[in-house]
């Protein structure tokens, strides 16, 4: 495997291949009951108790459409760029399973609500444009759980009618890392719309995923294969780079590929065949005669419009011209809507003479190094914005050193405490007063006579010793600036 | 008592407003008129004790304003009603006791009605002589071992045997109007939207509409007036302003124009069914409303396009029937094995066939030449109705192209029997309302039955039409209770 040009191609003998990936994302939207049914959607909850009638395709039992379902697959559209449909219709996809009561999944085929859009990738050798192929709205299937007994499998119909959005890529995508940038993006713009958790534990995004090679430089696609239903970001990757040298081994041994569909088996790290293109199976799709078609107006889309929040483009662009960041500093803050978030109150907490570059470095440092070690989102921080602004602040304006601030940082975790108050309590205000510096600096220097004497002489490392002690001497409080400039003068 | 069973609904609603009739009198009577008909095997399910009950509520606190007030009432076992088993006609839903009622139902006990019983229907309402019932077959009242049409024939079979004064069918593509015609009696086939379907086991989703049966024109508008209602839990319900159909029931039809389709003079059609339509045009005259020759010229390619539709929305409403959740389930090696064994054995043969009709026009490779075709076939059978609509108010046509047939006669003939539903089919593809009403008897003394067609939403014009006619027709139903013992 080569990366040249950040280029990831998969070389075999004198050839080179290209690797051709497109995503479906099944993304659950956000929302308190189901696409057409008024059950909970509630995550964890004791099986087969979030049924209703209609989830379990009771006799005589009929679909009726979710509004607020409708209106975050809209508002998730106009996130991707994408033209939003007025006129979209519901098909029935038929197939049997003990986990589909319906017989049917209620999916759009031919007409989906959106249609055509773009997501940005900031990728390590800048900007990529992915395209979107569609978006449709469709019901979740219930749960087959065959673990629990030896004889029998158990059903959860609790998922079954949840409502998914189907975002399906065109097949831009070539490599693992950029199905990691464009599966995180997506993650990114739907949480900072509120239309889909994006957690993956909980099977709230969700992928499959096609993969096909050619020789670089070839403009045909391959045959491709499906992989169904992998559920993080990591087996994504893992299962293409499988898949992709799967693919060219046959390619490289004269032996054709076959169109089929394969599943993710994660102990193994090998995709296996699940079934080919012959046992496809045919849905039988048809326009569901319980819905009408779905037509809204230009003003129900305009109204959903202005109700879009700033996204993650919008949000980077403003921060490097407003805050003055870098790209990469920019990209860190806003890819997860929670971040950026703490990001702007800090700013805001702060107040008029404030310093953002440090506040952006103690984020992606101290706070983000906390954090990880305990496992907590940014919306669990243990610090709230407004003491975190306020310790920036106490750096900034020279109460305390960095270093300090660590040790105030420490204990500012245990019940979010006012960093202020600490620093009163513990006595770790700065020293910054020049003359009572002086006399320490001058006691420094008389107990170390011939030290002082070799930095005249030219050892100019020993400048180094004289701070030290200074600081040590004040117990690290004394403002290292003011060390280094009185130092300076008396030597 | 048994003159209580000879009133119409009318009559009886009459009789229990002035208090000189109770419901526990009318139930009664209807339950022992029922109790002593077993032979025409008309119910599925009896709920008569507690239709006692009910009646003898009703009677200690009765409450007069109602519409129905304490008036009995068999349904077909198509509606899903809560607590009493639904079956649909078929062993699939044997043992089906839903928890749940339909909105028809709801609206009708709200107006202070009394379930009797569930009628015998064909099998999830697919065929036309109710034969196809895992219940067995239903007698019609005229006469032994005739069939009563279907697949409401339960319903046509009880009303017309006065077991119920009144009954709900449900007309997929003639269920209703068919076995009225056979049976002499009236059946509304309302505009598609008009009533809901929620809690009706489904046949074919865009087509499938409840509707009233009853002894006389009047009875039905009564009906109606409570069955159609705009429901939310219906996504094809429709909001519309609804009428007081029987309030504002009229044999006033001066001036209407009826239209009289040539397409519906078919080859081979008794000449019977001919002369009843030239009396039935002339009726029209009498009644002093203006007959007009029209044409709907994809008339013929309706039969065809229903039998692709309506098979195709039923194999797809009919996956629900799996084994898995309720109803039968067969023993199998496996989940296939399972799903095999319980849909060979829990349906019937009809159904199987129109499973299998369905699956195939679905199939990819088929979907075009089947599926979408009829689909375009189907607006162009609506266009056809909405270009003539815009000079005439109603059309007439005979509702069946013959009278009730013998139990057995074409049970091995599919086609012939799909040939029943020729007249009818139309209206539900367009989605229109029409009410067949009695106009007149065969050589055997059988009825036969004429159709008169309306605008959407235009079920008050029909109603009139057909009240106005149904005076100047004067039938008599020869009935001679050769099945009480």
């Amino acid at each position: 495997m080569s990366k040249k040009n950040s280029e990831y191609l998969i070389n075999r003998k004198d050839n080179q291949y290209e690797v051709v990936i497109g995503l479906e994302v099944h993304a659950q939207v956000l929302s308190e009951s189901k696409l057409f049914s008024t059950s909970a959607t509630k995550f964890g909850a004791e099986p087969n108790t979030q049924v209703s009638l209609v989830d379990a395709a009771f006799p005589g039992m009929l679909p009726v459409i979710n509004e607020f379902c409708v209106k975050q697959a809209i508002k998730t559209g106009i996130g991707l760029n994408a033209k939003i449909n007025k006129r979209s219709v519901f098909d029935r996809k038929n197939y049997f399973y003990a986990d589909l009561p319906q017989g049917y999944q209620i999916s759009q085929f031919k007409d989906p609500i959106v249609g055509e859009g773009k997501v940005i990738l900031d990728m390590p050798n800048g900007q990529k444009e992915v395209g979107i192929e569609r978006l449709h709205l469709e019901q979740d299937a219930g749960k087959s759980i065959h673990d629990l007994d030896p004889q029998n499998t158990f059903v959860d119909l609790n998922r079954s009618g949840v409502a998914l959005m189907e975002i399906v890529s065109k097949p831009d995508l070539r490599s693992p890392d950029e199905v990691n940038s464009y599966i995180k993006k997506l993650r990114s713009i739907m949480r900072y719309l509120g239309t889909c958790d994006g957690n993956m534990q909980e099977g709230s995004l969700r992928a499959d995923v096609n993969v096909s090679v050619r020789p670089k430089g070839s403009k045909e696609f391959g045959t491709r294969c499906e992989i169904k239903n992998v559920n993080s970001i990591k087996f994504m990757q893992m299962a293409i780079e499988y898949e992709a040298n799967r693919q060219v081994d046959l390619m490289e041994e004269g032996k054709t590929i076959d169109q089929e569909t394969r599943l993710f088996d994660t102990k193994k790290n090998e995709t296996r065949s699940m079934r080919s293109k012959e046992d496809a199976h045919d849905y039988r799709y048809f326009p569901d005669p319980d819905l009408l078609p779905l037509e809204v107006s230009e003003k129900f889309i305009e109204e959903l419009r202005n109700d879009i929040p700033e996204l993650p483009d919008d949000k980077k662009r403003r921060f490097i011209e407003e805050f003055k960041l870098s790209p990469y500093e920019a990209n860190i803050l806003v890819s997860d809507i929670d971040t950026a978030k703490y990001f702007e109150e800090v700013v805001t907490k702060m107040g008029k003479n404030k310093d953002i570059k440090l506040a952006v470095n103690w984020i992606t440092g101290e706070l983000f190094a906390i954090l990880n070690s305990k496992g907590l989102e940014i919306s669990q921080s243990p610090v709230s914005a407004k003491n975190f602004a306020i310790l920036i602040n106490l750096i900034k304006n020279g109460t305390i050193s960095g270093k300090i601030a660590k040790t105030v940082f420490e204990l500012m975790i245990d019940g979010d405490k006012d960093p202020q108050k600490i620093v009163e309590e513990k006595g770790l205000k700065q020293q910054s007063d020049p003359k009572a510096l002086e006399s320490l600096i001058d006691k420094i220097i008389n107990d170390n006579r011939e030290k002082a004497i070799e930095y005249k002489q030219g050892k100019e490392k020993l400048f180094g010793f004289f701070v030290g002690q200074a600081m040590k001497a004040s117990g690290g409080k004394a403002n290292p600036q003011l060390i280094n400039e009185i130092l300076k003068k008396k030597l | 008592m048994s003159d209580i069973t000879k009133q119409s609904l009318t009559e009886l609603v009459e009789n229990i407003k002035n208090k000189k009739l109770s419901s526990t009198e009318v139930t009664k009577a209807f339950i022992d008129r029922s109790e002593k008909s077993e032979e025409l095997n008309a119910y599925i399910t009896n709920d008569f004790t507690s239709a006692v009950d009910k009646a003898k509520k009703f009677d200690q606190k009765p409450n007069l304003d109602l519409k129905l007030p304490g008036i009995p009432m068999a349904v077909k076992d198509l509606f899903c009603t809560k607590n009493i088993k639904t079956t649909a006609g078929s062993k699939i839903l044997n043992n089906f006791v839903p928890t749940y009622e339909s909105t028809v139902t709801e609206n009708i006990w709200n107006e202070g009605a009394i379930l009797l019983g569930k009628l015998n229907c064909d099998e999830f309402a697919m065929g036309s002589s109710n034969e196809t019932s895992f219940f067995g077959n239903v007698q019609n009242p005229i006469d032994k071992d005739l069939v009563p049409g279907g697949s409401s024939g339960g319903s046509a079979s009880a009303v017309a045997g006065q077991l119920t004064p009144i009954t709900i069918g449900t007309d997929t593509g003639g269920s209703i109007r068919q076995p009225a015609s056979f049976t002499g009696i009236v059946g509304l086939k309302p505009t598609y939207g008009s009533c809901s379907r929620y809690g009706i086991v489904a046949f074919a989703s865009s087509l499938d509409q409840a509707g009233p049966m009853g002894q006389n024109v009047k009875d039905c508008a009564l009906l109606h007036e409570v069955i159609s209602s705009y429901d939310p839990k219906d996504s094809t319900s429709i909001d519309f302003k609804r009428n007081h159909f029987s309030k504002e029931l009229t044999n006033n039809i001066k001036g209407k124009k009826i239209g009289i389709p040539k397409e519906y003079r078919v080859d081979g059609m008794p000449k019977e069914i001919e002369d009843l339509w030239q009396k039935g045009i002339q009726y029209i005259k009498d009644c002093g409303a203006e007959t007009i020759d029209i044409s709907l010229p994809n008339t013929s390619y309706a039969l065809p396009t229903y039998y692709i539709v309506a098979p195709a929305e039923a194999s797809s409403n009919l996956a629900r029937y799996d084994g898995v959740k309720y109803g039968f389930r067969a023993k199998g090696e496996n989940l296939i094995d399972m799903y095999e064994k319980t849909r060979s054995e829990g349906f019937g043969t009809e159904v199987q066939r129109r499973i299998m009709i369905g699956t195939y026009v679905l199939s990819s490779g088929y979907y075009d030449a089947y599926y979408l075709k009829a689909q375009k076939v189907r607006k162009l059978i609506k266009n056809d109705f909405d270009d003539v609509y815009k000079k005439i108010d109603a059309i007439l046509t005979p509702s069946a192209p013959s009278s009730a047939f013998k139990i057995g006669e074409k049970t091995n003939d599919p086609v012939s029997m799909y040939l029943n539903d020729i007249f009818t089919v139309p209206v539900n593809l367009a989605g229109l309302p029409a009410i067949s009403i009695p106009a007149g008897h065969d050589s055997n003394g059988y009825p036969l039955g004429l159709q008169i067609i309306g605008k959407a939403f235009d079920e008050q014009n029909i109603l009139n039409i057909a009240y106005a006619m149904e005076e100047k027709i004067n039938f008599k139903n020869k009935i001679t209770d050769w099945w009480i013992k």
